[in-house]
């Protein structure tokens, strides 16, 4: 399940982020002046060349790892030869080593073993020697330098703020800002659209720190950078402050600061009471849910300044959601999180974790039902969002009645298409202006 | 890791009181038993003279954790050794734990996979001659028992593992505001002069 989510989702995300900018654009055609529209373009533009690239240079590297093998750069030849006996090896890299002011290594041979065995120990380990000195010398190839190279550190700061988890919520906090009534305003979309993300990295860089043992302890995280040395956790420290500060900043001066302190209340509930929850108690997929309801929240809040009917059915959407997907996901890692100690409904409850799950699926087709009654969409939404409500339903049925490996796969993978084509149709039905019951001021945002 | 057979014991028992709570006296005496169940990794590795850093290896194939040679430079300050030996020194604690928790989940799991198979009335290899497995469902039973079997063992042992990862960090700030202090006093004294 490792790799294929990573490319089906990068090619939906383009897909996605696609689509809510394209109709954005058409929002701000209608309602922009013509300056906006070059710089949107060029936006769009730019965007969208870095998400195939990024997705390109993936494939590329998946490619390559499979065909060669990876290949580590030589370190420098110590100076003992590598090709010694295994006693006179271990003696020669303890005098190099006690060269430099380290303590001394322990050796093999601090016991004091009496001639005959002294003998049969020498012969042995001839024989084990060059086997295991072919084995040392693989071994030692794969130890690599904790030195941080500059062109190394997007990358790894890329994977330490989860850069794909963050477009995915900076995209669902887009659709609650185009999802909100009122003029659609650029720069305040640009503004939560960087504060959110900054926010984002924040968190999540914070959540790798906390979690270094487990991460690699779990196939699934097991190549992120503070796991692998690449950063140290002073820096990753420095990195989510750089990341939050600014963010927050942003989202409080420069948008409202009703959306600031969503912020900060969502980075403070992922990474002090999400994290540790996991190893505590059940209840972390439930607040893990309302971490991921708060972006369209604040979306919707940065567009209209104020917590509507609309924002929290954006945020029930989005939280609803949570459960089919982690739900479906956490039943392939029972496992990895029995041996890790992590708290999953999958491990303690798996009937219960299925029964959440198809719940939530059907809450989908309710929550579709209620947003024309919230004037946030017209009455089409609910009809032609249906089928994929009904067929997501379907797999969560599937899910609760099987309870096997096949049918958590098929949620899960259908849950990463049904999100970014739910809100893709609320933007396409959203209730035009004028039409609506509510009426005319709807909290415009004051700059 | 080279060179990590001090007596642990006199390592890990001040720091590890130093940084339980209350609550978890445990720690020290289970890291007293625990060294004669999981044996530490001890590896030839040695960086070459020119490199001033810090090197990390391989997973161990126990507890899956990469272990760190670390890098002692000839005027290290005494809060830079306090940092490497509190680095060391938890580094050594993981390594227990988690080759510990491993090879005692994958013994547990080989029990139970026995057990299950004899009360079916199964062998253990089937006629092909692979091991026989169970499937994921009745699997989930020994998931489920096993968490709930180690889940104070892992209380204990996050509460540990923050305050030390918190204690890493902040003492990683104090040492590299030293050393840009001590980088900044010499430029101090020439202005003077």
């Amino acid at each position: 399940m490792a790799a294929s989510p990573h490319t089906l989702s990068s090619r939906l995300l383009t897909g996605w982020v696609g689509g809510c900018v394209w109709y954005l654009e058409g929002r701000a055609m209608q309602e922009s002046p013509r300056e906006f529209m070059h710089l949107f373009r060029s936006v769009r533009k730019q965007w969208m060349t870095f998400q195939h690239f990024t997705f390109l240079r993936r494939m590329y590297v998946t490619q390559l790892n499979r065909s060669l093998n990876q290949q580590v750069k030589r370190k420098p030849e110590p100076t003992a030869s590598p090709f010694l006996e295994r006693s006179s090896l271990a003696q020669a890299k303890a005098e190099t080593c006690a060269m430099r002011p380290l303590p001394p290594p322990h050796l093999p041979l601090s016991r004091k073993p009496n001639d005959k065995e002294l003998l049969e120990l020498e012969s042995a380990s001839v024989i084990e020697g060059s086997l295991d000195v072919g084995r040392e010398t693989k071994d030692e190839k794969q130890w690599k330098e904790m030195k941080l190279h500059l062109d190394d550190l997007p990358g790894v700061l890329a994977r330490l703020s989860k850069i794909k988890l963050t477009a995915l919520v900076v995209s669902t906090t887009s659709a609650g800002f185009a999802l909100a009534p009122g003029p659609f305003d650029l720069p305040c979309f640009l503004l939560t659209f960087v504060g959110t993300g900054l926010a984002s990295c924040a968190a999540n860089s914070i959540n790798q720190f906390f979690e270094v043992p487990f991460d690699s302890n779990m196939n699934r995280t097991k190549n992120r950078p503070l796991v692998r040395g690449q950063i140290s956790p002073l820096l990753a420290v420095s990195f989510a402050t750089c990341c939050a500060v600014p963010g927050v900043a942003l989202l409080t001066w420069g948008v409202n600061p009703l959306t600031g302190a969503l912020g900060v209340f969502n980075i403070f509930l992922y990474t002090c009471c999400y994290t540790p929850l996991k190893k505590i108690s059940i209840a972390n997929t439930w607040v893990g849910a309302v971490v991921g309801a708060i972006p369209p929240v604040m979306g919707w809040t940065a567009a209209t300044g104020s917590l509507d009917a609309g924002a929290f059915l954006l945020g029930g959407i989005l939280y609803s959601w949570q459960f089919p997907h982690f739900n479906a996901l956490s039943w392939g890692l029972r496992e990895d999180y029995s041996r890790g100690g992590y708290c999953m409904m999958s491990v303690t409850h798996p009937a219960l974790c299925r029964r959440v799950a198809l719940r939530h699926c059907l809450a989908l087709i309710g929550l579709s039902a209620a947003a024309p009654v919230l004037d946030v969409t017209t009455w089409t939404f609910p009809a032609i969002s249906l089928p994929i409500n009904l067929y997501i339903s379907y797999l969560g049925f599937r899910f609760y009645v099987d309870a096997d490996r096949k049918s958590s796969r098929k949620l899960f993978f259908c849950s990463l298409w049904h999100l970014p084509l739910f809100l893709l149709l609320m933007l396409t039905c959203k209730r035009p202006p004028g039409a609506t019951c509510a009426g005319g001021d709807s909290g415009l945002p004051t700059w | 890791m080279a060179a990590l057979r001090p007596c642990r014991r006199a390592l890990v028992s001040p720091l590890c009181r130093a940084f339980s709570g209350p609550g978890c006296q445990l720690a020290p005496e289970r890291a007293g038993e625990r060294r004669d169940t999981a044996p530490s990794r001890v590896s030839g590795f040695c960086p070459p003279r020119k490199s001033c850093h810090d090197w990390i290896g391989p997973p161990d194939k126990h507890s899956n954790l990469r272990p760190v040679h670390f890098y002692v430079p000839e005027n290290e300050s005494p809060l830079e050794q306090k940092l490497r030996k509190l680095r060391q020194e938890t580094q050594e604690w993981n390594q227990q734990f988690w080759a510990n928790q491993n090879l005692t989940f994958c013994r547990e799991k080989e029990e139970f996979i026995r057990s299950r198979l004899k009360a079916k009335g199964l062998e253990l290899r089937t006629g092909s001659g692979q091991k026989a497995t169970l499937d994921a469902e009745e699997m989930a039973d020994f998931y489920k028992e096993f968490l709930s079997k180690n889940f104070q063992k892992h209380m204990c042992y996050n509460r540990d593992w923050y305050k030390r990862n918190f204690a890493i960090t902040f003492f990683m700030g104090k040492v590299a505001l030293e050393r840009v202090w001590n980088k900044l006093r010499p430029k101090q004294r020439k202005t003077s002069t």
